[in-house]
């Protein structure tokens, strides 16, 4: 029972990871007034640039930087179409997560070949804080990018609602008329927004080929960007409810796995079906009173 | 006015220089000599999903051998494209011979092969073929399964083996239940859980599922999906691979994996139709061990570690495989989650 306790908790958190960095990514899009459908595709390319660059420079860290970078990137092209063009928000974030998964299966066979079993390396290796030996050992050991991951929920929160930063990027989220009133450039702080997001999608991406796997694939992502366009509404648009949304997927996700070893007489569909089930639950209790950024999904024109 | 049409005008040249850079090398037209197989490969996913990479592999060896002339579209989906490329390339290219995998898109192959009976078409399918051109091919390679179930029965220690599967559709569970009978031949004590991710494609997913295995006992995986054998990796067990051969990927632990080679088939299909012989048949004997379409990879550098006896028995019963003396049961249902 220990052991399945604890294994347990370990694999919530590595599920989480990921999650954790695409919601704070769609978070700081959404909450300027920007739903950012590319961050499936923003995903799949940080995935990729990360595992490139590490595979090519041997450095981890630079992998992952150059996908947080690369994101950014993205991020501001997103900004270029769905700010600055006010193209519908919807159209421009679909055709970034087609343009972004379309380029970086391109990238990878321009780069890689058409190898028959997938490139690896050695992805980054747990921390070893406590001895695997002990209780807890498992639980705390986990990649340095979890703790990153679980760290930039109190900083995003922070950033959202203490700094002036953060003031402007939900005022032009709220109201871009007002904010612009008041001398704000919204079209500036909708980008930088959406280019701080980018490079966390990415980052998320990242953590999928560079610590999760060491390996590069076609379908990496496997729809984990949109599991976060659901948490950003079961949080609320608030950086600490992305913490419980994230552990709860994560841990229904991993439990089902768990019990799917154990025998017992259900369908195994229904364990898959669980994570699935208890976002729609728990976004039907949460939801109720969420309330989204009154300017999302319109684009700004300044008259 | 006029510059603004000037610098869409210098973006258009730009775009277009890039693009037609990006554009593969034209394949040199074959100006004498006997007129070479065209081939058409149709494949629904991009090449690098395992099941029709195998197809392709095999398709690019006989070009690269100099027998066919290959083209191919990938990453053509399921929803409804696939009708309009096969239709495209049989009025424009009018290939000899059309191959693909049709699951997910068998009405759309059926219709299309029906009105161009002077092409043959060769797709995976788990239906049967189809008067008059179209063949249907799988991948059986439920021998080299059972055999890898073997020698997973004589590795565990703690007689619990785990086994990451995509979806519980036929062609997955026969190659499950070989593996999970050949485990019992050498270990009637092992326990055999089952897991499946409902996903072709989520390596991510499938190493926690490997990795929930090991943590309920698994000492021995079987990666029916990408990303066990990272989890084997992760946690120092034995792991075996499918498809193709998946040492490298962990060259201490993947003892051996089942695969499947379309290469009999393809070699098959070109003399057939180049002998004007097509018949729509099953080929499924050329997946098969028997023929050379399924094999068990090498041991690589674990056969040092290997218990010899168990090596020589897995080796007696490939033998008897090849010889037909030795059958592994096709058993399609769903395997239970644990055996």
């Amino acid at each position: 029972m220990e052991i399945f306790l604890v294994g347990w908790v370990a694999a919530t958190l590595r599920v989480a990871t990921p999650l954790i960095f695409g919601t704070l990514g769609e978070l700081f899009s959404e909450r300027s007034g920007v739903l950012n459908l590319g961050i499936e595709g923003t995903m799949f390319l940080g995935a990729f640039i990360g595992f490139t660059v590490a595979s090519k420079s041997g450095s981890l860290w630079l992998g992952f930087f150059t996908a947080v970078l690369v994101g950014m990137l993205s991020g501001w092209l997103m900004a270029l179409l769905a700010v600055r063009l006010g193209v519908n928000q919807h159209v421009a974030g679909l055709g970034m997560t087609l343009l972004w998964t379309g380029f970086s299966l391109f990238g990878f066979r321009l780069i890689f070949g058409e190898p028959k079993v997938p490139p690896s390396i050695t992805p980054f290796q747990s921390l070893s804080i406590l001895p695997d030996s002990t209780f807890l050992g498992p639980v705390i050991n986990q990649h340095g990018l979890t703790y990153v991951a679980f760290l930039l929920i109190p900083l995003t929160g922070w950033v959202l609602h203490r700094t002036r930063f953060g003031l402007n990027v939900r005022a032009v989220g709220e109201n871009p008329e007002a904010a612009d009133a008041a001398g704000l450039d919204v079209y500036q702080i909708r980008t930088l927004a959406l280019m701080i997001g980018g490079g966390l999608m990415a980052g998320g991406g990242a953590f999928l080929s560079l610590a999760q796997l060491g390996a590069f694939t076609y379908g990496i992502v496997a729809g984990r960007g949109w599991v976060c366009i659901a948490l950003i509404i079961f949080a609320n648009w608030r950086a600490v409810g992305v913490l419980w949304g994230a552990l709860i997927f994560g841990g229904v996700a991993a439990l089902q796995l768990r019990l799917q070893t154990m025998g017992l007489q259900l369908p195994y569909e229904l364990f898959l079906a669980l994570p699935y089930l208890v976002t729609i639950l728990a976004l039907i209790i949460a939801g109720r009173n969420a309330s989204a950024p009154a300017a999302l999904l319109k684009a700004y024109r300044r008259e | 006015m006029i510059k603004k049409w000037l610098r869409w005008m210098c973006m258009g040249v730009i775009l277009s220089l890039v693009f037609s850079a990006c554009a593969p090398a034209a394949t040199p037209t074959q100006s004498s000599g006997p007129q070479k197989l065209k081939v058409f490969g149709a494949f629904a996913t991009p090449i690098e999903e395992p099941w029709d990479g195998v197809i392709h592999q095999a398709l690019v060896k006989a070009r690269d051998a100099g027998k066919i002339e290959y083209t191919y579209t990938e990453d053509i989906g399921y929803s409804g494209d696939m009708e309009r490329i096969l239709r495209e390339v049989c009025e424009q290219q009018k290939p000899d011979l059309i191959m693909g995998d049709a699951f997910g898109n068998e009405e759309a192959v059926r219709r299309v092969a029906i009105d161009f009976p002077e092409i043959a078409f060769a797709f995976g399918s788990g239906f049967g073929p189809s008067e008059p051109n179209l063949a249907v091919f799988d991948n059986w390679i439920h021998e080299p399964a059972y055999l890898l179930g073997m020698l997973a029965g004589g590795l565990t220690r703690s007689n619990t083996i785990g086994v990451v599967g995509g979806y519980p559709v036929p062609e997955v569970n026969r190659i499950v239940n070989a593996f999970i009978a050949g485990a019992k031949e050498t270990n009637p004590k092992a326990k055999v859980l089952v897991t499946f991710i409902n996903s072709w494609f989520d390596p991510a997913q499938a190493k926690e599922a490997a990795l929930a295995q090991v943590d309920s006992g698994a000492d021995v995986l079987f990666a029916e999906r990408f990303g066990v054998i990272e989890a084997a990796k992760e946690k120092g067990v034995w792991a075996f691979g499918n498809m193709s051969d998946q040492n490298e990927l962990a060259p201490d632990l993947v003892v051996s994996s089942a695969v499947w080679n379309m290469e009999p088939t393809v070699e098959y299909l070109i003399k057939q139709v180049e002998a004007g012989t097509f018949t729509a048949q099953d080929l499924k004997d050329f997946s098969m061990i028997g023929k050379g379409g399924a094999s068990l990879a090498p041991f690589h550098a674990t056969e040092s570690k290997l218990p010899p006896e168990l090596v020589s028995r897995v080796n007696a019963r490939l033998e008897e495989i090849k010889k037909g003396t030795f059958r592994v049961d096709i058993d399609e249902a769903p395997p239970a989650a644990v055996n």
